[in-house]
Parts: C-alpha cells; sequence; structure tokens
C-alpha cells in the first residue's frame, strides 16, 4: 500500500488530502467495498491522521499510519466480502448506483431509466402506428411487405438516439447520424420493388447490417475512425446478440405460458399475441438489451467470448472432420440451391469466432496453443470453403446471375479475404515474426467493408437487378 | 503483548455491544475506546471493525444513524437497539461463566 501511495517521480512529500484522494481511488476498485463504506473507511482515516498530527507528527507520516493500521486492502475487502457475500455476485443494479459518485450519465440512474422506457416504448408504438394506415398484420398471413422492408428502421433510429443521448455526441455528429436513417428510408421506400422481389428482402436484411453499423457511429461518439472504439462496438454487438437471444427465449415463454392459461378458461389470446406482444416486445427488446449490455459492461464476464472458447474446439473439430469424410469417401459437394447460403453461414460463424476470440485476447500475452487452434480453424474453413466454391464456380453458369447469388458469392468472398488475410496474420503471430495487434487492427479496419457491401445491395441491387 | 487472533475475533461483538451501551459511538471512537480500555494491549486491524459493525447492524443489533464530524462531513454513527441490548446481556451470561470458570482455577490464589 505505501509504496502507492508515495509519489515516486519525484520522491517529494504528498499532502493528507492527495494521499486520501489515492488511497480513496484503490479502495473503489474493490467489488466488496461500497461508496458508503468507503465514506466510513475515509472518516476514519482522516480522525486518525488529525490524532497522530495533532501528537506531532508530519502529515504524510500521520497519513501512512493511518493507513497502516487501517489495514491492507486485501484483507479489508476479503472482510467485507465475507459480511456482505452478495456484493460479489454484482449484481445489476436498477435504483441509483450507489457506487458511483462520478456517474453522471450512469447506468441505472433514473433518468436513463425513464429515456429507456421512453425509447422502448416508441420502438413499440412505432411497429404498431402503421396499422392505422392500412398495413394490418394477420395473423395467417405474410407479414405485409411494408414492414418486411421498414424492419430495422423502426427500432434502429431509436437505438442510435439512445447512444447518441448517452454519448452527449455534438450537433454536427446527430447530423452525420440522422444522414444514413433518412437516405435509408426514403430510398427504400420510393424503390418500385416487383411484387415477391428478391431484391427487395436482400435489401430489407442489409438494410440492417448497415444501419447496425450506423449505429456504431453514434455508440462511437463519433470516434468511429479510430481502432477502440471499434473493437468496443464489437464487443458490444456480441454481447447484445446474446441478450437478445435471452430475452427472445423469455418472451417465448411468457408467450406460451399466457396461450396456455387463457385457453384453459376458454378465451383464444393468439392473435392478439401475434400481432401485438411478438411484434411489440420484438423491437422493445432491441432497445433493453442493448441497455443491458451498457449496463452491466464492467459487472460480469463478457459472454460471448466465452462462448468462443467452447465453440472454437467443436467448430475445429467439425471442419476436420468434414474434411476427413470427403477425403475418406471421395465425394464432392453436392451444389444445390442453398449450398452457397450454407457455406455463407459457415464463415460468417468462423469469421465470428475469430473475432471474438480476438476482441477479448490480451494483445501482449504471447501466442499460446489456442491461438494455433484458432488458426488450424480458420484454415480448415478456408479449405472447405475453397472446395465449395469450386463445385459452385464449375457450375454457376447453369444458376444464371440472380440477385440472391451474387449476395451470397459477394459475401463468401468477402469473408474469405478476411479469413485468408487473418490466417496470415495468425501465422505471422505464431512465428513471432509479427504483434498480434496487427490482427486485432486488421479485423477492425475491415468492418467498412461490410458496411459497404450492405450499402450496395440495398441501393444497387435493386436497379442493377431490376428491383426483382 | 499479542493477544491470539481467535480471542479478539471472539472478544469483539462483546466489546463493541458495551461500547455502544455506553451510547451511541462511530467506528474512530470505538477503536480509540478499545485501547483505552484495554490499556493499549488489544489491536485491532482498524478496518476489520467495519464488517463486524454491518453484521451487527443486519443482525438488527444496531442501527446506523447519520450524523455530522467536527468537520461537518458526514459520518455514519452506531446506536445499540432493543435487541442489541438482549443480546449484550447474553453475552454477559456467557463471559460470566467464562470467566468465572478461569477465575477458580488460572488465577486461584496460592
Amino acid at each position: 500500500m505505501s509504496q502507492e501511495i508515495e509519489n515516486p517521480k519525484e520522491g517529494t512529500r504528498i499532502s493528507l488530502e492527495e494521499g486520501i484522494a489515492e488511497w480513496r481511488s484503490y479502495v473503489r476498485r474493490r467489488q466488496a467495498i461500497h461508496g458508503v463504506d468507503a465514506d466510513e473507511l475515509e472518516d476514519h482515516l482522516r480522525s486518525q491522521a488529525t490524532t497522530l498530527v495533532e501528537a506531532g507528527l508530519a502529515e504524510d507520516e500521520a497519513f501512512l499510519i493511518a493507513v497502516k493500521r487501517i489495514g491492507t486492502l486485501d484483507e479489508l475487502s476479503r472482510e467485507y466480502a465475507r459480511e456482505h457475500s452478495e456484493r460479489l455476485w454484482k449484481r445489476l443494479v436498477l435504483g441509483p448506483d450507489d457506487r458511483g459518485d462520478d456517474a453522471g450519465k450512469g447506468a441505472g440512474t433514473l433518468k436513463e431509466v425513464l429515456v429507456v422506457v421512453a425509447l422502448t416504448l416508441a420502438a413499440a408504438v412505432a411497429i404498431k402506428v402503421p396499422e392505422l394506415f392500412g398495413a394490418r398484420m394477420q395473423m395467417d398471413q405474410d407479414l405485409p411487405m411494408f414492414y418486411v422492408r421498414n424492419m430495422s428502421l423502426f427500432v434502429l433510429p431509436l437505438l442510435a438516439i439512445f447512444f447518441a443521448w448517452k454519448r452527449s455526441l455534438a450537433p454536427a455528429g446527430r447530423l452525420w447520424l440522422a444522414a444514413p436513417f433518412v437516405v435509408a428510408a426514403v430510398s427504400i421506400n420510393l424503390m418500385p420493388f416487383a411484387p415477391r422481389a428478391h431484391t427487395e428482402i436482400l435489401a430489407a436484411m442489409h438494410l440492417f447490417i448497415a444501419l447496425w453499423l450506423a449505429v456504431g457511429y453514434a455508440y462511437a461518439a463519433g470516434r468511429w475512425r479510430d481502432h477502440d472504439p471499434r473493437m468496443n462496438y464489437v464487443r458490444f454487438s456480441g454481447e447484445w446478440f446474446i441478450y437478445y437471444a435471452l430475452i427472445a427465449l423469455g418472451g417465448g415463454v411468457l408467450m406460451g405460458l399466457t396461450a396456455f392459461i387463457f385457453n384453459a378458461i376458454g378465451l383464444k389470446p393468439e392473435r392478439l399475441l401475434v400481432t401485438w406482444m411478438l411484434p411489440c416486445g420484438a423491437v422493445g427488446a432491441v432497445i433493453i438489451a442493448a441497455w443491458l449490455v451498457e449496463a452491466k459492461q464492467s459487472v460480469i464476464e463478457n459472454m460471448a467470448p466465452v462462448l468462443t472458447l467452447i465453440f472454437t474446439p467443436l467448430f475445429t473439430l467439425l471442419l476436420l472432420a468434414f474434411l476427413g469424410a470427403m477425403a475418406w469417401t471421395r465425394s464432392g459437394i453436392a451444389v444445390g440451391r442453398e449450398v452457397l447460403i450454407g457455406f455463407d453461414l459457415l464463415l460468417v460463424v468462423v469469421a465470428g469466432l475469430v473475432l471474438y476470440a480476438i476482441s477479448a485476447r490480451d494483445p501482449q500475452k504471447a501466442p499460446g496453443p489456442f491461438d494455433a487452434l484458432q488458426l488450424l480453424l480458420v484454415v480448415c474453413a478456408l479449405l472447405v470453403d475453397a472446395i465449395a466454391l469450386w463445385a459452385i464456380a464449375a457450375r454457376i453458369s447453369e444458376f444464371g446471375f440472380s440477385p440472391n447469388k451474387v449476395a451470397a458469392l459477394g459475401e463468401n468472398l468477402i469473408l474469405l479475404v478476411n479469413l485468408g488475410w487473418s490466417a496470415v496474420l495468425y501465422a505471422r503471430f505464431l512465428t513471432g515474426r509479427a504483434a498480434f495487434a496487427k490482427l486485432e487492427r486488421w479485423q477492425t479496419a475491415y468492418i467498412p467493408v461490410y458496411a459497404i457491401w450492405a450499402c450496395a445491395v440495398v441501393l444497387i441491387f435493386p436497379p442493377l437487378f431490376g428491383f426483382k | 503483548m499479542n493477544i491470539g487472533k481467535d480471542l479478539v475475533a471472539a472478544s469483539a461483538t462483546p466489546l463493541i455491544l458495551s461500547i455502544l451501551s455506553e451510547g451511541e459511538s462511530y467506528g474512530y471512537a470505538i477503536i480509540k475506546r478499545v485501547a483505552e480500555l484495554s490499556g493499549g494491549e488489544l489491536q485491532w486491524t482498524d478496518g476489520m471493525l467495519y464488517p463486524v459493525l454491518h453484521r451487527l447492524e443486519r443482525n438488527g443489533f444496531v442501527k446506523t444513524v447519520w450524523g455530522k464530524s467536527e468537520s461537518a462531513r458526514q459520518r455514519k454513527y452506531y446506536r445499540l437497539t432493543d435487541s442489541g441490548a438482549e443480546e449484550l446481556a447474553r453475552h454477559r451470561r456467557q463471559w460470566q461463566v467464562v470467566g468465572n470458570a478461569l477465575r477458580r482455577t488460572m488465577f486461584k490464589s496460592k
């Protein structure tokens, strides 16, 4: 403790106030010791130091003795943890955050809760407003195309608003943020899509990706060019996805139980469930999940890297088994309609595994067996994909260039390039010829490629393929 | 004199309760009072007092009252509750038994 307190650079004596401020900052890092406890301990420290000064000691001597008497932080926090074991569970606090006296817009402040509730309600209302103009959701019919087209526009602007508010985005930044949403809303609704147009569904799907990355601009408080905010947004996206999936699971249970108990008394709530609860819940959960990720950021271990750790070996095993089986049976890939999309998904999963493994790795650490495993995974995925592409290329003339195939092929190539270069960087890192940071930077530098491709599918594909 | 850890721990609760039965007090004052009562022989690591106080509070033996220190800072005072007084009485009976037993053997005048 004492070596932390003494000013090592100048060797000068420190004042009582400086010492206490510094000591407090160490105390505040302990999970088991809350703000009020720190106040209490500080009061003790001051009383002790004052007594010692009155007895004739210099301020810094008095401070050091007082700190020593109060006990080392390790011991202290162990005792506090024993008494308050629940604190180590690091629960989400929904009331005012009693650990944060520096949390202006911290998660859990009443204001933030109100903002989140308001945005969630706004999303739930927004998805039902088109009903007033005749775009009705029906239980036994497909969703009207209006909803499909605008799916991301119901909620992502609200998510962007949340982050713009939370990060206090400058007015100029807000305009920049609004631009992609306006462009998206105007262009996708003005395009003269043919009925059941493939390009329309493709555009709707890619619009989500493009606008999700636009939200990243607000998340990064405008610093979207830097490596770190990008990586943080990647982490955020992974956690958001996991939270969303969990909320969706809970929502499913809720809907199932609602249907069950109302059926038991002879009522049929299905229509209400499918046309109200499902859509409103689905958009509202986007905001709630984002807020939860923000709130628990420092509280719980990130889940995405943990899942990565579990699934990297399993996927590697799967791909090795697949390659082995192909070599053994000498059978090629039967090229059907869904093959390309299936292999795209495979690459997405592998790219995700690589990305989240990278996002959670300490770049200073020396190469380890897990890095070698990652390389093996990437190489296997590249091999499998190369075989698949070979099979498809041989028969591409038979398929013709439908929008779906071009989109799938483009995505495949984009991921192939990413993984290919990642493999090279991994190999260099493992042989000690490049720093791990190179690999990190490659991943974040590549993000705009996804954005550009998504924009291309949204804006260029429809006219290119005659809005069919 | 170095008093064993277990004995320090065992005597902490009755000591704190007794001191608080003299009137409400706060952490630093309690520590000072303990030193005074034991002639400086009973040394606690100061910080360890607080988790004990928090446990007593959780069990309802003491309650906290916010007050001001001499320098007008917020300060947490602890006050004995009725059930705390009962707990103190229980401790008193137990220590009496222990004390009597020790007096009859260990401290027997030859």
